[in-house]
This record gives C-alpha cells, sequence and structure tokens, in this order.
C-alpha cells in the first residue's frame, strides 16, 4: 500500500495522509507493508518490485467535482500517470514502466484517488479533501480484504 | 550543519569527517549515474533506433570497450525483445514522449541498443549501492545522521544495530560494485557515446566563469577536490574563493529588498520578502523585461558563475589536482579534443562522468581509514562541547560551503540570543539557472544555450541537451493527474525524463 504525494502541496499530499490513517488505525499482517512514498519515484522501486499486488492512493485529478472519489486498476493506472507535468519528474508511471521493464511488475495495481481541491503552498489538506481521507481508508482496507487480507483495528483508548 | 558549525567554531571529530565523505562520496557516483542514464542519455540515445540493432554486432562493440561480463549476443538479443514487448505494448513510460527518429541522433542501432541494456542495468545498480546511506544515514533519500558537531550513528564494533565489522564488510562490498560499473560501463558507454557526438564540444560553453567551494576533506582540512574560481575559461589561473564576495540580485525575481531591487545583498544580510508580481494562470508568457521568476541572481564579485561538476573538474585540473588532470588528460585524448572542448555541453557531460570515477576510486580507501580509526579505539562521532548555548557568543555567524553533486552549495546562518535571526540558502541550480541581474547579465542556463542551432523548433531536443546537461533541480515533487490524460500544466521541454 503506498501512499503517494506531496504533503507541502495541499491536497497533493492526500495519499501520504491515508497512509498515515492506515497506520493510525490498524495492524497489518506480516505480508502487508504500508509505506508513505512521498514523492520518491525510483527510490520506490525496490518495494513495487517486491509487491505481488499494489495499492496506490493519490491525488487524481478526474475532471469532477473536488473530493470525488475514483478507482483504477491494471493497465489504467500507468495510462492514466503517462502525462508529465515536470521536466525533472520519475512519476508513478516511471517507477511502474520501469518495473515492467525489469520484468517485476505486481500482478495487480489499483489506485483509488481522489479529486482534489487545492494544490497549493500548504500543509493542510482542503476541508473537502480532508474529508475524504476516512472514506480512502476504508476503500484501501475493503480492497485488502478483496485480496483475502485482513488488517486489524488497533484499541481506541489513548486516542 | 556545516555553517552552525562554522558559526559556533565547533571542530568534527575524524569520525564523522570520513562518514560524511562516505554518504556524500556514494551520493555522487550514484546520482551521476542516475543522470547520465535515466535523466541525460535519452538526449543522445534513440530507444526506437536500438530495436534495429544487430544483437552479435551490439556484443561485438560492447566487448571492445569495456571488459564487462553482460556483454553476450544472448545478453543483447533478451533486452532487445523485452525493449520490443515494452514499446509494442504502447506505455513508455520513461520513453514516452521523446523525439525518437530526430536528425539531431547520430548513434547507430548498435550504440543505442548498448545504452539501453546499460539504463536497466543501472537501474537495478543503483538501488544497491544506495544501500550504504540505509547504512551510515537511516534512509535515502534525506539522511538523517547528521548532527551539529558530527554524526548522530554509532561505531561500536559489538553492537548490532552501531557501526561493525558486518556494516563495514557490506559497505565494501557495495562500494566495489560502485566502482566496478563506473569503470566498465559507465565511463565506456560516455567515451563511445561522445564520440559520436563531437560537435556538441563547440557548443554550450556559456559563461566561462567556474566556481567550485571544494569538498572531500581529508584528515588535514585538505581538500580532494580543491576550492576555486576559474574566470573567463583561463586555466592558466585559480583564484581563491572570498564567501563575502557572494551577493544575489531579486531585480527580476519575485521578492522585494528593502534597500531596493537594483542592490544586491550579501546571505549574511539577505532578504527573502516575496513580491510576486507575475501573470494570473492560465500563464501564457512571462514578462522578462521585469520580474520573471522565483530564482534569485547570485553572483560573485558581481559575475555570474557555472557551477557543478564541470566547475570542480575545471578547477581542479587548473590546480594541477594529480588524479584529476590525469582522467581529464586521458579523456582529452581518447576522443582527440583539447582542453578547450571542456567549455561545452560535451565537456559538461563528461565532467560529470570524469569526476565520478575520481570519486568512486575514494570510497575504498575512505571505509579503510574508518576501519582504521575503529581498529585503534577511536569511536566518537559527535564533538557536543558547544552544545550548551549559555556558551554561545551574543551573536554568532557562519558559513557552511558544500558541493552537493550538482554544484557549490552554500548555507549562510546568523545566531542572535540563542536564536537563528537570519538564515539563507544559495544553491547550485539558483547559480546554474540564474536570472538576469541588475545590470542585464544572464546566468549560466541562458548564456548556455547561444548558439545553439536547432534543427525542427517544434522538437528542441539541442536546448534539452544543454539544459541537461547542467542537471537541473526542478519541481519534481508536483504529479497529480488528469484522468482523461490530458496535460495539467505544459512546460516547453516536458515529458523528456
Amino acid at each position: 500500500m503506498l501512499g503517494l504525494g506531496n504533503i507541502l502541496l495541499c491536497d497533493e499530499g492526500v495519499g501520504v495522509r491515508v497512509a498515515e490513517r492506515l497506520l493510525e488505525r490498524y495492524d497489518f499482517p506480516e505480508e502487508v507493508r504500508v509505506l508513505d512514498g512521498g514523492t520518491l519515484g525510483l527510490d520506490l522501486m525496490p518495494y513495487v518490485e517486491a509487491a505481488d499486488r499494489l495499492l496506490v492512493i493519490d491525488a487524481l485529478d478526474v475532471g469532477a467535482e473536488p473530493g470525488t472519489i475514483a478507482r483504477l486498476e491494471g493497465d489504467e493506472v500507468p495510462a492514466f500517470f503517462s502525462v508529465k507535468i515536470s521536466p525533472h519528474q520519475m512519476g508513478l508511471a516511471d517507477l511502474l514502466a520501469a518495473t515492467r521493464l525489469q520484468g517485476a511488475y505486481p500482478e495487480e495495481v489499483v489506485l483509488w484517488g481522489v479529486q482534489p481541491a487545492v494544490i497549493d503552498v500548504a500543509l493542510e489538506l482542503s476541508p473537502v479533501v480532508a474529508a475524504q481521507v476516512d472514506v480512502l481508508v476504508e476503500k484501501a482496507v475493503a480492497e485488502l480484504c478483496q485480496w483475502g487480507i485482513e488488517p486489524i483495528g488497533k484499541q481506541q483508548e489513548g486516542r | 550543519m556545516r555553517a552552525v558549525e562554522d558559526a559556533l567554531g565547533i571542530q568534527i571529530p575524524n569520525n564523522a569527517r570520513i562518514i560524511r565523505n562516505l554518504i556524500e562520496g556514494i551520493q555522487y557516483v550514484q546520482d551521476h549515474v542516475i543522470h547520465f542514464y535515466h535523466l541525460h542519455a535519452l538526449d543522445w540515445v534513440d530507444v526506437t533506433s536500438a530495436l534495429d540493432a544487430d544483437a552479435a554486432a551490439t556484443a561485438q562493440l560492447a566487448q571492445s570497450i569495456s571488459d564487462w561480463p553482460n556483454s553476450s549476443p544472448a545478453h543483447f538479443q533478451t533486452v532487445k525483445d523485452k525493449l520490443a514487448t515494452f514499446v509494442n505494448s504502447g506505455q513508455l513510460g520513461p520513453f514516452a514522449n521523446g523525439y525518437w527518429g530526430h536528425p539531431a541522433y547520430k548513434l547507430p542501432p548498435e550504440a543505442n541498443l548498448m545504452a539501453v541494456a546499460h539504463y536497466l542495468e543501472a537501474l537495478d545498480w543503483q538501488k544497491d549501492v544506495i544501500r550504504v546511506h540505509a547504512i551510515l544515514g537511516s534512509k535515502n533519500p534525506h539522511p538523517q545522521t547528521y548532527l551539529v558537531g558530527g554524526m548522530a550513528i554509532t561505531i561500536d564494533p559489538d553492537s548490532e544495530s552501531a557501526i561493525n565489522a558486518d556494516k563495514i564488510a557490506l559497505m565494501r562490498k557495495l562500494f566495489v560494485k560502485a566502482k566496478q560499473f563506473v569503470d566498465q560501463v559507465y565511463v565506456p558507454d560516455l567515451l563511445a557515446v561522445a564520440s559520436f557526438y563531437k560537435d556538441w564540444a563547440g557548443y554550450g560553453g556559456g559563461l566561462g566563469n567556474f566556481l567550485a567551494y571544494g569538498e572531500f576533506p581529508g584528515a588535514t582540512g585538505d581538500l580532494l577536490l580543491p576550492r576555486g574560481i576559474i574566470l573567463d575559461q583561463d586555466l592558466s589561473t585559480v583564484h581563491p574563493v572570498d564567501q563575502e564576495q557572494i551577493t544575489e540580485y531579486v531585480t527580476h525575481s519575485w521578492y522585494q529588498y528593502e534597500g531596493g531591487d537594483q542592490a544586491s545583498l550579501h546571505p549574511w544580510q539577505g532578504e527573502t520578502q516575496p513580491n510576486y508580481t507575475g501573470p494570473q494562470p492560465p500563464y501564457e508568457f512571462l514578462e522578462t523585461d521585469g520580474k520573471y521568476t522565483w530564482l534569485k541572481a547570485p553572483r560573485y564579485e558581481g559575475r555570474p558563475m557555472e557551477v557543478g561538476p564541470l566547475a570542480r573538474m575545471l578547477v581542479a585540473y587548473a590546480s594541477g589536482q594529480p588524479r584529476v588532470k590525469q582522467v581529464v588528460d586521458s579523456v582529452l585524448q581518447q576522443l582527440g579534443v583539447g582542453p578547450e572542448a571542456l567549455f561545452s555541453t560535451l565537456g559538461r557531460t563528461a565532467a560529470r562522468g570524469i569526476e565520478t570515477a575520481v570519486v568512486a576510486e575514494q570510497l575504498v580507501p575512505w571505509l579503510d581509514e574508518l576501519v582504521a580509526q575503529m581498529a585503534d579505539g577511536n569511536f566518537t562521532v559527535v564533538n557536543t562541547d558547544h552544545w550548551d548555548p549559555a556558551g554561545w557568543p551574543a551573536e554568532a555567524k557562519g558559513w557552511g560551503p558544500m558541493e552537493a553533486p550538482r554544484g557549490a552549495l552554500g548555507h549562510w546562518v546568523q545566531i542572535k540570543d540563542e536564536k537563528v535571526a537570519n538564515y539563507q540558502c544559495v544553491v547550485p541550480s539558483t547559480w546554474n539557472a540564474s536570472p538576469r541581474d541588475a545590470s542585464g547579465q544572464p546566468g549560466a542556463y541562458e548564456a548556455s544555450l547561444v548558439g545553439t542551432p536547432i534543427a525542427d523548433p517544434e522538437q528542441p531536443l539541442e536546448i534539452l541537451r544543454t539544459i541537461h546537461s547542467f542537471d537541473p533541480c526542478m519541481a519534481c515533487a508536483v504529479h497529480v493527474v488528469d484522468g482523461q490524460g490530458r496535460e495539467l500544466t505544459r512546460v516547453e521541454w516536458e515529458g523528456r525524463m
């Protein structure tokens, strides 16, 4: 489970926030790794190569209302991420392509994303996207359950 | 770290010096290789042409330039098949939007296939060798063990969690692996590719002024790569660096200075007061007569300077650093060009490879230095003598120079009443990508593009070659995606990396 994004850019960092909340709320069996992938790009290759299944959470522009949640799977993921917006970018598409070239592509790739409202320098998510973090957490957990993995809710006291 | 250590007069222990050299040294090697294969090679290598290569002829070519073991016809056939499957899948990933088939590509198909094969090998290699950062820095990127006064990682032969014999052995293995790839793959590939692009020794030179703070201090404070300045392409004189001569202009930058925007300020007096006067989205064009960038314009004695591997290699070469001189001369001889060829796009790209070779061969000797310290029972990694603010002067200021892989990086700190009163960074890409200053002088990127021939303005491959030769540090952290596959932001030369 890879939470991607830049937490300095408001809603851009939503994937990271979802990963944090997952780790805060659940214990995961040994075969699951929940990672704050930040903006690392190719540095994440060893983790993706090691994965049988990859679940990505990220900000996703589907041209919908801010806060809209969308799911991509299989080849839709690299296809949607093929547009680069920076000349120095080694993003998710490159990461997945490099993994494919090396013959270590995960059997399944699923992405849950949310339409961002604000992409600007700020540490906090916009209210509309912040309200969707729990929804994405649920979606991620449901996806893992589909894969036969049951995260265990942590004790709630002290929180 | 160095800025605060300078301000408070802190000497770091020998072990900390060695560990910092190791962390930074492997960073250079990994970073430069990634830059060459994954960020710059595709400016010279036509991936689609590799599909026309003959695997046996590619093997012959590879074996003629290096004794790297992965050079059999079968290996190159496998890579070619893999590439064909990949290209046919239609999802080109890092190869998307390339200017494939552009007339400025000159390599024969076999050289292209060899380079693609090594592109893939470098992907595997880089993630392995950088494990040194996990060992010494706890993570990569952004190592966490740096500390004012030294390093926050313990040395203890009897502890599992400290630097011990096992970790030394692992690092030794990784350093050997790092050097092998540089000597047997990167440098031979660089020379092979360069031999087809010698005309690029005539373009992209730019400013002719070079600044290097120097790096990799030895036990007596001497630097492996010396500090100095080269002016007007004159290699007969190396000028000393006086950091007091560094100032920054904001005349064309979206900031304002209290004393007016025609002035320039030394970083100790530096001000960072945003003043955005640019267009509102959607962005059509920038008003280059006025303010047009978030970068300030750093100058040395009023002059724009280039920083980076080329600056370091020129300063070292002109200073007579014996090993740099030897490698530079050998590269020039193999390409059949003189030192004047260094002042170019090709020279900038070659200098990065030369530097990688020089630094890679220091990694094991540096590790041996650490081993010798351990054998002497010297495990000290940090000097905490000046940690208590009670002992600090009411006011202190410091300068922390370092050479990042991309070039000269300076931090300036001012401490007042135990607190940071001002902190300014002048980073490598600010020097190289600098806008114009109050008197209209361009920075390194801009100057280097003057006179570059462009075969097809719609596909400005030649501009990419020169800009990429600087290893620009651009926004690598914005990656929101358009679900319809449309562009969100158009960058003139986007989508190449």
